[in-house]
């Protein structure tokens, strides 16, 4: 027997004193972390199933519950620390790649939080959005710089495709199969109700939400999951996934548990079988290829759909995304290091990629340098966390954000980080019937409504305090963004100036 | 409109509620025997047994007769029903005129003919509150009651009085006790916990002949008693139908409407037979449940609407001393017994569907059993392994089930 | 009338219900002395199956044969259509208990009365309690007619 016990990371910690044993944290723990000891006639707990999902201490009626970091420590080490420690026991017990879900959670700056926003005063005056019209509205699309004329002298109808927001915010991919079925639906309805977009992710679609069809954005990926004329048409566009933030460089890893007959319908593979996508599309080793398959698709469309190519972000992202928007492409997506996944690589997760925040900047930058700033729009995602974080992503040049963590936190997700463990107990990134209904679309959708409604008055808020009036406005504009605490390099890359200054 | 109603007692007061769905205006006479508003009969054990209030024992608020404009004449008995001339006959003399009657006269207590009944100083039957009162007068720690009849009544009135009398016999001529509801092994283990509790029992016995303050039986054995309680069953009062020219047979005959072969004239409660579902027969199903039906379809009917009883079945909860049972139906074709200590559990199956069922000790969710019997439910569209277990709606499919839950019946 | 109803497909049988009816008809104000170290006897009870919950309350039948069969005249109807009882006059005889089709009326505490669900107009909760408390939206206050 291997001696190596790893004592659990988080401790449950039950006040007997307020613990009326009614078992309800036992019913709704899919870990089995509760039991009822009759011998003992009380409840216990084993902590060490426990993935700190916070199901427990939110259902439990008298709040009996916590869940508290375990303060058993290894001799204290500044460079070995106790989770590397666990890994390399873990790994040395089992051979495996370390298996993580949900954003890079390592302390690696966050430069939203090092970015400032500006506010009128007395010069020009700032706006109050309950008294004046603010316009959150925005386009994403290619957008037509020339006026052409035909011989009679009339102005050519040349507009391309473009996507309608209410308000720049998107839910980003996230396929059906590594969330549930409520979670889509509870995505789609939102994204409905508030006039934007959802994403199907890689999962293909399932024949329920094509009548949400004119808010949906399906995926094309490198597995092609799912992908078919009908799916195509379904949609209002195209999301070519080059990459994901969550894992450059490889493909998606959907775990044998996770296919159910539904999900093996939806993406037209076996069942049960772990779904690995590759990680390069095999038909795209050069921007030309690229091209052809958004042309391909825009055939496959009658060029009525945008076509949006993902990619992460990563070191030459400026270069690629001018790659991208020279290849037809209608929008570039691009997904920082600390975006979400139901699956990845520890390894990959926590050291590959760069901040959205940085290639953003350096994007915008590249593409205004070249000229062709307008032959696409831009959405970043990748931890956009606040109305604040989305506020400094337009002003550093996004047409709109993609979010995904915020979204599942708003359905319930306590980014316990064990999505590839299939047995999510908030009913989100889990299959299992008896766990996926505990996700009501009637309440999921509605959070959803409300956190996106939520942001957008903030938006709106911060949008007027600086006197202006429409996304258009803030765009790029990165006068409104001043750095905290940032060298003179990252100052440069974001192209903002110092406080202060 | 003038609408009249012998009797005050369940059916009656169902009746009343039912004509005023229909009609507010026209005018309500009931005529009752007894000095007291309608009150629960069943009460009048409970009462004894001090689980209730007399003040409470009024089957509605105080503000009920005046609320529904009905003119309730107490200690007013019909002598006969003038079916020519749609008129009752009082028994001092007078008439009340009606357009349409309800004959709501229940039943009366059946004295079986004993010599020497008549000698004993101490004799009473226990069906109104009257009876219970007179009957309490005389209770005291030191007195013996015989109480003659194991059936519900009889039973029930034991319960009331034996802590508060020296002893309690109880005779009955059939082998056990509450023989109308029970079977051999239920009857067993619910006599077992009476005789537990003090009462005592001869059975397969009758008494033959009172001297006194002794019984002889037939058997041959004596029993001394200070007072006597007679309860051995009842008999429908339907000579005011009969005498009037109505059908009648063991009940006032009617049809599903509650009418009788008379014009404008209705019956309803104890009175008269009804089909049995379980069966189909006609019978008499004297239980309050039936009254109260039967009561509300008459009334219905009596101002213009359209009512039907079609859900006539046998069913009781009857409990003593804290335990409690309850059984429907009729206990016919095959069955599945369940066992305990102090439980006891028969479910009786015919034709694919529940006829019957005896419960002893945890009658938790009875209504779902009975439920099978009254809609007939098949039982191949049901669990009914799982509902051998327990009562349970699981047992039901998933679309009967949401039919059943997701809309107010 | 307003009722509750429980949608099976969202319900998680988590019994959540159950203690809430227990403590909101407890006379307490607090939860933990209401409920720590009793048995509780709710008003609403949860059915678990294999994959299926569902809870059951009173259905408030709008023809209710609890009221009909009620030898005490306890039962009756309140002005809003809701089906009451009256613990100074039910002598625990259970025959309501024999007739509901729900199972949803069922002996109380001390076994001498029924009890049953009132929607919670008989406590301080304002509404009822088990809707309230659901996690899931499954139960649900609505007029379905």
């Amino acid at each position: 027997m291997d001696p190596l016990f790893i004592y659990p990371e988080y401790e449950v910690v039950r006040d007997y004193d307020r613990c009326i044993s009614c078992r309800v944290c036992e019913r709704q723990c899919a870990n089995e972390v509760h039991r009822f000891d009759e011998r003992a006639n009380r409840m216990l707990a084993d902590s060490t199933k426990c993935v700190n999902c916070h199901r427990c201490v939110c259902v439990c009626p008298t709040h009996a519950l916590k869940i508290v970091k375990s303060d058993d420590t290894y001799k204290r080490n500044a460079n070995w620390e106790c989770g590397t420690i666990n890994e390399v026991y873990r790994q040395a017990g089992t051979g495996g790649v370390l298996l993580s879900s949900m954003g890079n959670p390592k302390p690696y700056p966050v430069y939203w939080d090092k970015l400032l926003v500006n506010a009128s005063q007395v010069t020009n005056p700032s706006i109050d959005p309950l008294r004046e019209p603010m316009e959150t509205r925005v386009y994403l699309g290619k957008k037509t710089v020339k006026i052409e004329r035909d011989e009679k002298g009339r102005i050519k109808d040349n507009m391309s495709p473009q996507l309608t927001l209410s308000t720049p915010i998107m839910f980003s991919a996230m396929s059906y199969g590594s969330i549930s079925y409520n979670a889509h639906e509870s995505l789609a309805r939102a994204a409905e109700e508030l006039g934007i977009y959802y994403n199907t992710g890689e999962g293909g679609l399932h024949r329920d939400f094509y009548r949400y069809g004119k808010n949906t954005i399906v995926q094309v990926a490198s597995g092609r999951f799912g992908v078919f004329r009908g799916y195509l048409e379904s949609t209002a566009a195209i999301e070519i996934k080059m990459g994901q933030g969550a894992k450059p460089g490889i493909g998606g890893h959907l775990p044998g548990a996770k296919i159910t007959d539904e999900v093996s319908d939806t993406r037209m593979i076996p069942k049960g079988v772990d779904a690995i996508s590759p990680a390069p599309h095999h038909d795209i080793y050069s921007i030309e290829d690229l091209r052809q398959l958004i042309f391909s698709l825009k055939e496959a469309t009658a060029y009525k759909k945008p076509v949006i190519v993902k990619i992460a972000a990563v070191h030459n992202v400026a270069a690629i995304a001018s790659g991208i928007a020279r290849s037809g492409a209608d929008i570039i997506a691009i997904d920082g290091y600390r975006g979400g996944t139901g699956a990845a690589p520890t390894r990959i997760r926590d050291n590959v990629g760069i901040p959205i925040e940085l290639a953003l900047a350096s994007v915008d930058q590249r593409l205004r340098e070249e000229g062709i700033r307008d032959n696409v729009s831009i959405v970043v995602g990748g931890s956009v966390r606040s109305s604040g974080d989305l506020v400094k992503a337009i002003a550093l040049g996004a047409d709109a954000c993609y979010i995904g963590t915020a979204a599942l936190l708003a359905l319930g997700c306590h980014l316990c980080r064990t999505c590839h463990e299939g047995k999510c107990n908030w009913g989100i990134a889990t299959q299992r019937p008896e766990l996926v209904k505990r996700l009501n679309p009637d309440v999921g959708y509605r959070r959803l409504v409300n956190l996106v409604t939520a942001w957008t008055h903030e938006l709106q808020e911060m949008m007027g305090g600086m006197g202006i009036n429409s996304i258009e406005a803030l765009r790029g504009n990165r006068l409104m963004l001043r750095g905290i605490g940032l060298t003179e390099k990252e100052l440069s890359i974001l192209g903002v100036r110092h406080a202060g200054e | 409109m003038q609408y009249v109603i012998i009797g005050n007692s369940t059916a009656a007061t169902f009746a009343v509620e039912g004509i005023r769905a229909q009609d507010k205006r026209g005018k309500i006479v009931i005529l009752s025997d007894e000095a007291r508003p309608a009150y629960g009969r069943p009460l009048i054990s409970y009462y004894l047994y001090g689980r209730i209030a007399l003040e409470n024992t009024a089957y509605r608020p105080a503000s009920f007769y005046a609320e529904n404009a009905v003119e309730v004449r107490l200690n007013t008995r019909a002598a006969a029903v003038d079916a020519e001339n749609k008129r009752v006959l009082l028994a001092d003399g007078s008439f009340v005129p009606y357009d349409k009657l309800l004959v709501a006269t229940g039943s009366r207590p059946f004295i079986p003919p004993t010599a020497g009944y008549e000698s004993v100083e101490r004799r009473f039957t226990f069906m109104t509150m009257d009876d219970a009162l007179a009957l309490e007068r005389e209770l005291s720690p030191d007195r013996r009651v015989l109480v003659v009849g194991a059936g519900l009544i009889g039973l029930k009135c034991v319960e009331g009085i034996l802590d508060r009398v020296r002893s309690v016999t109880v005779v009955d001529m059939a082998d056990r006790i509450l023989s109308s509801i029970l079977d051999e092994e239920g009857a067993a283990l619910v006599r077992r916990q009476l005789e537990e509790k003090g009462v005592r029992f001869v059975l397969g016995d009758r008494v033959a002949e009172y001297a006194g303050n002794t019984a002889r039986l037939a058997g041959g054995a004596e029993i001394a008693f200070d007072v006597l309680v007679t309860a051995v069953g009842v008999r429908p009062n339907v000579e005011l139908v009969k005498e009037a020219g109505g059908a009648v047979c063991r009940g006032i005959v009617v049809d599903d409407r509650q009418r009788t072969s008379l014009p404008d004239v209705y019956a309803a409660g104890d009175n008269c037979e009804s089909a049995d579902l379980c069966t189909g027969a006609r019978r008499i199903l004297a239980i309050l449940p039936n009254a109260a039906l039967q009561g509300g379809t008459a009334g219905t009917n009596m101002a213009g609407g359209d009512a039907v009883f079609a859900q006539g079945a046998a069913f009781n909860a009857i409990g003593f001393f804290g335990s409690h049972i309850a059984t429907a139906g009729v206990y016919e074709g095959e069955s599945f017994t369940e066992r305990g200590e102090n439980s006891y559990k028969k479910l009786f199956w015919k034709d694919n569907a529940l006829k019957g069922f005896i419960i002893i000790g945890d009658i938790d969710r009875a209504g779902i059993y009975t439920s099978l019997i009254r809609e007939q439910t098949p039982l191949d569209t049901v669990d009914f392994e799982l509902l051998k277990r327990h009562p349970a709606l699981m047992a039901f499919a998933g679309t009967a089930r949401a039919e059943k839950l997701a809309r107010r019946q | 009338m307003k009722v509750v109803y429980v949608n099976e497909k969202w319900c998680l049988g988590c019994h959540l219900c159950e203690y809430e009816c227990a403590f909101a008809n407890s006379g307490e104000t607090d939860i933990v002395r209401a409920l720590k170290d009793r048995v509780i006897h709710p008003r609403i009870r949860v059915e678990d199956g294999d994959g299926v919950h569902f809870a059951v309350n009173c259905r408030h039948c709008s023809d209710a044969l609890c009221v009909k069969s009620c030898i005490a005249g306890a039962l009756s109807r309140d002005e809003h259509g809701t089906v009451v009882i009256d613990k100074n006059k039910c002598v625990g005889c259970f025959t309501c208990v024999t007739v509901c089709p729900y199972g949803a009326i069922m002996p109380g505490a001390d076994g001498t009365a029924a009890q049953k669900c009132t929607l919670c107009t008989e406590n301080a909760m304002g509404e009822p309690n088990c809707v309230r408390h659901c996690i899931n939206n499954a139960i649900v206050f609505e007029d379905r007619g």
